[in-house]
């Protein structure tokens, strides 16, 4: 549903990311079938690419370019304002000249908020948000997925972190050797991520 | 179109600011032509004879680097899953990194045409701007391959390797029509044979910009 947050949560290896990748359609499925709002990614890739948007530990931005002219080039693609000012500012960053090669890892992380935010999508997949992150950056992670939801966005995240992810969101999945395990109230989240803990030691 | 520009405008954009890896690549350029002049010697009449195949030479071969380069910060930081996701047509992708790769190597091209001149002893007898258009028609030869192999081999550790492994034998019948039509601009044409080495060359330039264009969706989806 628009705006309600999805938590992913399983060990190493367990399929958040391909399952993530496959939504995004960055990955096809081998087997099954998949339908993102209504449609089948395999036929329609471009139609639902149109709706959502990825974050990876790759932040896709260009390392030698400053982070207003990678915004711009996301403008300029989308056929919107090349005036980005208002999207950094949302994020805590300036038109600084400097290039990206030259941020530190939470500010590659705003600036990669800040596309998303420029995306507009219905849909943001989030793959490990909290990923080399301070603490400061943690709270930008939970800020930003905050207001994405507020916006009517729908927002899935896969996490190590279960105990703070799962208090971002309103439902939790569970997988586990590439199948879901569990599926609830993120409240309960927790409490079944450590009982399949205890199961499995 | 609007993506195609958009693209072209960074693809420009992102060259220019790594300009210094051009730098190096015309260094690279430059001391190949000045290794292959002191090679033949100061043999005024050999120097002339050789100094198309040898300025192909090292347009080929600055010309793997360039194309490699091009796809390095794309893959490095997934920018170009980025933009396939969001998603941008193949074909947009594929054309603006292809003209701005040969615009990049143009640029290289005309660094090393003034320093041809002078190593190997060259006078022009025909028209400079035919001596440009071989060498626009023979470098576009080279790039539109190019480009579609150095998406192939963006993510391979050896792509250096590769990419002119998979390239140099596609692109032999182009360089054989652009050392034959830069010899005759530079030593004369009088049996009148450049517009058919011309002709040759624009219709090895039509068939590769189109089949890579179409290919490169393909190329993207593995």
């Amino acid at each position: 549903m628009p705006g309600e947050r999805l938590v992913i949560m399983g060990a190493n290896g367990s399929g958040k990311t391909t399952l993530l990748r496959m939504l995004s359609t960055a990955t096809m499925p081998s087997r099954g079938t998949l339908r993102l709002f209504g449609l089948d990614p395999a036929r329609e890739p471009e139609a639902v690419r149109q709706r959502l948007a990825l974050l990876t530990h790759l932040p896709s931005l260009y390392d030698d370019l400053s982070g207003t002219e990678n915004l711009q080039i996301l403008a300029r693609l989308l056929g919107k304002s090349l005036n980005v000012e208002p999207w950094l500012t949302k994020v805590g960053l300036d038109q600084r000249p400097e290039p990206v090669r030259s941020y530190s890892a939470g500010m590659r992380k705003r600036l990669s908020f800040a596309r998303t935010l420029i995306q507009d999508p219905q849909l943001v997949l989030i793959d490990e948000p909290y990923g080399q992150l301070d603490p400061e950056g943690f709270s930008l992670v939970d800020r930003m997925v905050d207001e994405l939801s507020a916006r009517g966005t729908t927002v899935i995240l896969a996490s190590h972190l279960v105990e703070r992810a799962a208090k971002l969101c309103d439902h939790g999945l569970l997988l586990h050797q590439g199948l879901p395990r569990w599926s609830g109230p993120a409240t309960q989240a927790h409490q079944a991520w450590t009982t399949l803990h205890r199961s499995l030691t | 179109m609007r993506y195609f520009l958009a693209l072209l405008h960074k693809d420009l954009l992102v060259g220019w600011r790594g300009r210094v890896r051009l730098v190096g690549l015309g260094t690279y350029a430059l001391t190949l032509l000045l290794l292959f002049s002191f090679a033949v010697g100061p043999d005024t009449m050999a120097l002339r004879d050789h100094a198309s195949a040898y300025l192909w030479l090292a347009i080929m071969s600055s010309s793997t680097l360039l194309l490699a380069q091009s796809f390095q910060q794309e893959v490095e930081a997934g920018a170009i899953e980025g933009l396939i996701l969001l998603p941008v047509p193949p074909p947009a992708l594929y054309y603006a990194k292809a003209l701005a790769n040969l615009l990049l190597l143009l640029f290289l091209a005309v660094v090393m045409l003034p320093v041809s001149m002078v190593l190997f002893d060259l006078d022009i007898s025909g028209s400079l701007l035919t001596l440009l258009l071989v060498i626009i028609l023979g470098s576009a030869g080279i790039v539109a391959p190019g480009t579609l192999y150095a998406a192939m081999t963006a993510r391979l550790s050896s792509q250096q390797v590769v990419l002119p492994l998979l390239l140099f034998p596609l692109v032999v019948p182009p360089i054989l029509a652009a050392v034959k039509a830069t010899d005759l601009v530079l030593e004369g044409d009088a049996m009148g044979q450049l517009p058919a080495w011309i002709g040759l060359l624009v219709a090895f330039d039509a068939i590769y910009w189109s089949l890579s264009g179409l290919l490169f969706g393909k190329v993207l989806d593995e």
